[in-house]
């Protein structure tokens, strides 16, 4: 068939994504109670040369015989010489990770998917909203945006946790503030010792005053209606659903759109997604069961 | 996508009979491999011909909501059928294939892709709603940013031998999808179907090599009035309508529709219409494994929407009911695929509707929705 040239002209130039990379496990860092920070290396280096992500994006991990699981990438995005990944022991996949040990190999494919409207934020305001495992696909764009400070306004980071114990990352929090960003918290059930806020993530929201809502841009990563509630708490604010930007998750298998197992909608959420605007996207979030 | 071929324009000529039965010769020399239509377990499906014994002669299928059956026919045509429970996404985009090879070495693991080569094949009977399908299909897999290499691969090297349908069943509805019943585009050679022989359109310089290859004569005009009578017979038969107008706003603004718990009702969810589409792409990975756990192979399997454990995620289901389900699978087949991939997911073949047990009928489904809303 000579139907179509422009796929021909593509045969030899496109890698099988199917494939996987060979990463082994440089570092493993104990978060808390069933997470942990996976820092890899590609074996190849080629591979390891080549490898850039944008703050958003995400790698398929794969151990053979058990699978593959996607994890966002959560380490720095100027500094690949090992990919950071913080996993949650969630399923067959992630369980078979949490048994592995500093020198094993396992499978990478990636980065994939779309990534935070960076570039959308220099001289605004800018409120990352995480919830629980939601913190580590918003944590590279800590750390860019801290290491070009001067490039944006007030910078928070309201982050909400089930438990005082499950809070993720906290031994940075220091340096986060050192470096410009307010970081305000909260937890579902207080514990002995717990000083801080109780309650839901949009109550810090509430609280927060010194922003001008039509000057700021909110990402927000966690489950969905966290992120339906928080996004209703800032349009509330005077914040309009072009300036929000969210992190949607659903099972992904391939994560290049051809499996159709993330759809959501119109959407693919491992190429269209995972991070949308959420004008784009709320529409079949709010459809319950879609 | 190339420009519509106008199919009355095209170079026409008549093969003979007997010369039709050396083409399976002519295309065996090429090294192709003939997939096409026979008679197997009760049905008419596309398996692997040798030669044109093979091809369901004096055969024809009576199609209904739920119902398959084959009746013998008063002639000896070849193709006097209209379509079965296969379709070529069998061939280009296999039930189960090995996409990638995992060996571990004292290295650690090492992955690779399989080694296997493409199979050649030559598509024979390929109706106008399957030619439809199969660039449904290119534009999924090779029309995004990432193409699927391995249906790429069968793809680009495939040849295309259409048929143009001379009958309808009563499931067909290309004409309201605007798919056929004529084979306009995509095909190296269309034929339709006559007593003694064939008409034959040639679409592509490689369907004229291989018509070089067999004795043709001229086609005299009442043998090319035949033929289009033949092919006016099968546009006759469709009295299956569908309105597509606004289709997509219609489904995406009834996302909450009293319809969908009608239909979740009668679904079985048994993932039948989602098997014989020739258009669905669905598919899961698994591991595949030897005894030392040393080789580990990934294969891709057809999934299905309707699948409970398809939209699993984080210890749940998202769609957890049958309504949820099929309301995935049809807002996708006829609404959100269009927001993909610029076309509708439908042609027109009526399989979902023939192979469904218990008989859904996807036009009445959508017919249901505006008029139970007035």
């Amino acid at each position: 068939m000579n139907e179509y040239p422009s796929a021909a002209s593509r045969l030899d130039s496109q890698p099988n994504a199917w494939v996987a990379q060979t990463a082994v496990i440089r570092e493993i860092i104990r978060e808390v109670s069933g997470v942990a920070t996976y820092q890899l290396a590609l074996k190849n280096a080629d591979a390891a040369n080549a490898f850039h992500f944008e703050p958003g994006q995400f790698n398929m991990l794969y151990v053979p015989g058990a699978g593959e699981s996607a994890i966002s990438m959560s380490g720095d995005p100027d500094s690949t010489d090992t990919l950071t990944h913080t996993i949650r022991l969630a399923g067959n996949v992630t369980r078979r990770i949490a048994a592995m040990q500093v020198g094993e190999t396992l499978g990478l494919r990636g980065p994939f998917g779309t990534s935070w409207p960076l570039e959308q934020c220099a001289g605004k305001n800018v409120i990352l909203v995480a919830g629980g495992i939601g913190l580590p696909p918003l944590r590279p764009v800590i750390y860019r945006m801290l290491s070009e400070r001067s490039k944006y306004e007030n910078l928070f980071l309201l982050y909400g946790a089930r438990s005082p114990e499950m809070r993720l990352y906290t031994s940075e929090y220091e340096r986060w503030r050192a470096q410009g960003l307010d970081v305000r918290e909260t937890v579902d059930r207080s514990a002995p010792g717990w000083r801080g806020n109780v309650g839901v993530v949009p109550q810090l929201l509430e609280r927060l005053h010194d922003f001008d809502p039509e000057r700021t841009i909110m990402m927000i990563c966690g489950p969905d209606i966290m992120m339906r509630f928080t996004a209703r708490a800032a349009m509330q604010q005077g914040m309009t659903a072009e300036q929000i930007w969210v992190s949607t998750e659903r099972n992904m298998q391939c994560a290049v759109g051809l499996c159709g197992h993330c759809q959501l909608g119109p959407e693919f959420i491992c190429k269209d997604g995972p991070v949308f605007r959420y004008d784009q996207i709320s529409p079949y979030l709010k459809v319950e069961g879609l | 996508m190339t420009d519509v071929i106008n199919s009355d324009n095209l170079r026409s000529c008549f093969l003979p009979l007997n010369q039709f039965a050396r083409l399976f010769d002519v295309l065996a020399a090429r090294e192709y491999e003939v997939i096409g239509p026979t008679v197997d377990q009760e049905a008419i499906v596309y398996d692997r011909l040798t030669s044109i014994d093979d091809l369901p002669r004096g055969w024809t299928d009576v199609q209904e909501p739920g119902k398959y059956r084959l009746e013998s026919r008063e002639d000896q045509a070849l193709f006097g059928y209209s379509v079965g429970p296969h379709s070529w996404k069998k061939n280009l985009f296999p039930p189960v294939s090995t996409l990638s090879v995992g060996e571990r070495t004292e290295e650690g693991w090492q992955f690779r892709e399989p080694e296997e080569s493409t199979p050649r094949y030559a598509f024979l009977g390929v109706r106008a709603c399957e030619l439809a399908a199969l660039q449904i299909q290119d534009r999924v897999f090779t029309g995004g940013p990432y193409v699927d290499t391995p249906y790429q691969r069968r793809r680009m090297q495939a040849l295309v031998i259409a048929v143009n349908c001379t009958q309808a069943a009563a499931t067909c509805f290309c004409t309201s999808m605007n798919t056929g019943p004529r084979c306009q585009q995509g095909f190296d050679l269309a034929l339709t179907e006559l007593s003694d022989g064939f008409q034959v359109e040639v679409g592509t310089d490689l369907g004229e090599e291989i018509l070089q290859e067999l004795e043709t004569v001229e086609i005299s005009p009442a043998q090319e009035t035949r033929a289009a009578a033949a092919r006016q017979n099968a546009v006759d038969q469709i009295e299956r309508e569908f309105d597509t107008t606004d289709i997509r706003d219609l489904l995406l603004s009834n996302l909450e529709h009293p319809q969908w718990n009608d239909v979740a009702d009668r679904c079985l969810s048994c993932t039948n219409c989602t098997m014989v589409c020739p258009t669905c792409f669905c598919s899961s990975v698994e591991e595949v494994s030897d005894l030392s756990g040393d080789h580990v192979e990934r294969e891709r399997v057809w999934d299905s929407c309707f699948n409970v454990e398809f939209s699993y995620m984080n210890g749940g289901l998202v769609r957890n009911s049958i309504r949820n389900r099929y309301r995935q699978w049809m807002t996708h087949k006829l609404a959100t695929w269009i927001d993909q991939f610029g076309t509708s997911g439908c042609v027109g073949c009526g399989r979902c509707i023939t192979w469904c047990p218990v008989g859904i009928d996807l036009t009445e489904e959508v017919a249901a929705i505006p008029k139970s809303q007035t």
